[in-house]
């Protein structure tokens, strides 16, 4: 395929699981789009002794709010991503190695166009739904505007129509630790490569994903395992340590090249940039949309998701809108899953209803 | 005891609703609730509606029935919705609840041609009988609560209303009061309807052209 930096790529590769069955015309088929530590792995286990399920296990499956029972639920490893997809990590088919720095960089409009792709090997013609938070968010958007006949309605949570300046200075923040790292070579590593570059931009990455509030009232400044000052610089808040314990998880199941790549994938989106001001680019859409924001998400705040609701209902187009009462910031559209579950079943139950033009 | 009283009158207001929405039309319930009056306007009137309310939780079974829903404030502005984009904007039992009445009234008559405004009357006899005999802030079925409880900060009579009308060049092109449990509309009754309604629901718009077009009811 070609991407946005014309750049050929191919041959593509694309993994996905599937949850729920498809109907006779498929027309029951919702697209989940994962933000960007997640992956393919939605829902469900693979195997009995898996530790965890799929990172949006709360709400997929029989009677959830993306209930398999009705749907046929479709969730894809993104392009450049490093669970399967083809990324950085791939080999290189003129190379016989892995890319590295040679991977181009893709967008978020080239990940849509592989998912396109997917959806066509599926033999779908129109999405009942595709939904996603944060950088899913930003593919649900660029979905709708790409793919206006495909979408039938767009569920776009705690996201935004293009990344905001501090968004960007944080990606940068978590790139450099990892770019600065001596592991990294120039991004042709072995192995782990830069651990510590990779667990300090993942660090980074979590205080932007919670809220003041939540970080006072879980941690305060309590201390990890004393009650007396330390006077060195060991790690000794409890905030400090689950920082730690972040950064150093994160590096067993992420890539850093692919964290690379992925950042600056969300920091490129703009729909203003690629479709003209908000209001001309809302102006074809043709699905129902949902927007769903969290009253402490600082690094996706609600009034970025009030701007496209905006466009839209100046477009006179059909749009929903809701901001939820939570404490955890940007990491509640993974954890405020009662609320979430009450909203989406309503608004995917509502799609089907045929409202008078 | 006291929620009966109020279910029974906002059955009331709703009957009186329903009659005065047209076919087909464009509307927004400002305060809308569980987006109740919208579904069965959608049912019996076919209109193609918008649920707003403060409380988003509230509008799940708007989403549910296919409605767009839309989460704010009314006191903050709703800069969000275009001029002219609805119809009939509705706002009842609504208007005496806002901290911003005069900026809620100018956003309904900005969003929409018609507001369909409904408030309980603070002037009805009942009221000015208790508060001038028995010298206590007055209850009446349209007005259940105590001085500590209630959340009718705005306290406007039909009087009031028209004054305020006519100051600021709305016009009122209906007016339905509700007396003795019984919706009446002739223009007799207007002299006698601030003594007399409980609640006085309004069909207003402001003069101009910009919605003779759709002139309709």
């Amino acid at each position: 395929m070609v991407l946005e930096s014309g750049y050929k790529l191919g041959p593509v590769e694309v993994v996905y699981e599937t949850y729920g069955q498809p109907n006779e015309d498929r027309s029951n088929a919702i697209l989940i789009c994962h933000a960007l530590s997640g992956d393919h792995h939605a829902a469900g286990v693979h195997t009995p002794h898996d530790r965890y399920t799929g990172w949006w296990d709360n709400m997929i499956g029989p009677g959830k709010a993306f209930d398999t029972d009705r749907y046929w639920v479709i969730c894809s490893n993104i392009l450049g991503g490093c669970k399967g997809s083809t990324g950085p990590g791939s080999i290189n088919p003129t190379s016989g190695e892995p890319f590295g720095l040679d991977f181009p960089v893709v967008t978020i409009g080239d990940m849509v166009v592989a998912q396109k792709h997917l959806t066509d090997h599926l033999q779908i013609q129109q999405l009942y739904a595709i939904a996603g938070g944060s950088m899913g968010g930003f593919q649900v958007l660029e979905w709708s505007l790409r793919y206006p006949e495909m979408v039938r309605s767009a569920i776009c949570i705690a996201s935004a129509a293009k990344l905001s300046t501090q968004a960007i200075a944080f990606n940068a923040v978590g790139r450099s630790a990892i770019t600065r790292d001596p592991e990294w070579r120039g991004g042709q590593y072995n192995g782990k490569g830069p651990e510590k570059g990779l667990a300090i931009a993942r660090m980074v990455g979590h205080i932007t994903y919670l809220s003041e509030l939540l970080l006072d009232r879980k941690f305060g400044r309590r201390l990890q395992s004393a009650n007396r000052l330390s006077y060195n610089f060991d790690t000794e808040f409890a905030i400090e340590s689950y920082l730690d314990h972040k950064g150093s998880a994160f590096t067993d199941r992420f890539d850093a090249n692919c964290y690379l790549y992925i950042t600056k994938a969300m920091d490129y989106f703009d729909i203003s940039r690629s479709y003209g001001p908000l209001k001309e680019a809302f102006a074809q859409v043709a699905a129902r949309y949902l927007f769903v924001s969290y009253s402490t998400d600082w690094l996706f705040p609600t009034d970025q998701s009030k701007e496209m609701v905006q466009a839209l209902l100046s477009n006179g187009k059909e749009v929903s809108f809701i901001d939820i009462e939570s404490p955890y910031g940007h990491d509640a559209f993974l954890l405020e899953e009662e609320k979430l579950t009450r909203i989406i079943s309503g608004f995917l139950t509502g799609v089907a209803k045929e409202v008078p033009a | 005891m006291t929620s009966q009283y109020v279910d029974r009158l906002s059955r009331t207001d709703r009957d009186m609703i329903l009659t005065l929405v047209p076919e087909g039309a464009r509307v927004l319930d400002l305060g809308c609730g569980d987006c109740s009056l919208l579904n069965e306007l959608v049912q019996k009137k076919k209109i193609r509606g918008t649920g707003l309310d403060i409380d988003g939780m509230q509008l799940i079974n708007g989403l549910a029935s296919g409605l767009n829903v839309f989460q704010g404030d009314l006191d903050e502005g709703l800069a969000e919705f275009p001029d002219q984009s609805y119809d009939y904007v509705i706002l009842n039992q609504t208007l005496q609840v806002v901290k911003n009445p005069i900026l809620v009234v100018e956003e309904v008559l900005r969003i929409g041609c018609y507001g369909i405004l409904g408030f309980p009357n603070f002037a009805q006899w009942p009221l000015r009988r208790g508060l001038f005999f028995g010298g206590r802030a007055p209850k009446s079925p349209a007005l259940p609560f105590e001085w500590y409880n209630t959340p009718n900060i705005r306290v406007l009579s039909i009087k009031d209303f028209f004054d305020y009308c006519s100051r600021e060049g709305i016009e009122i092109v209906h007016q339905r009061y509700l007396i003795g449990g019984r919706w009446v509309g002739a223009a007799i009754w207007k002299k006698a309807a601030n003594l007399l309604a409980g609640i006085g629901m309004f069909v207003i718009t402001r003069k101009g052209p910009a919605c003779t077009h759709r002139e309709m009811g």
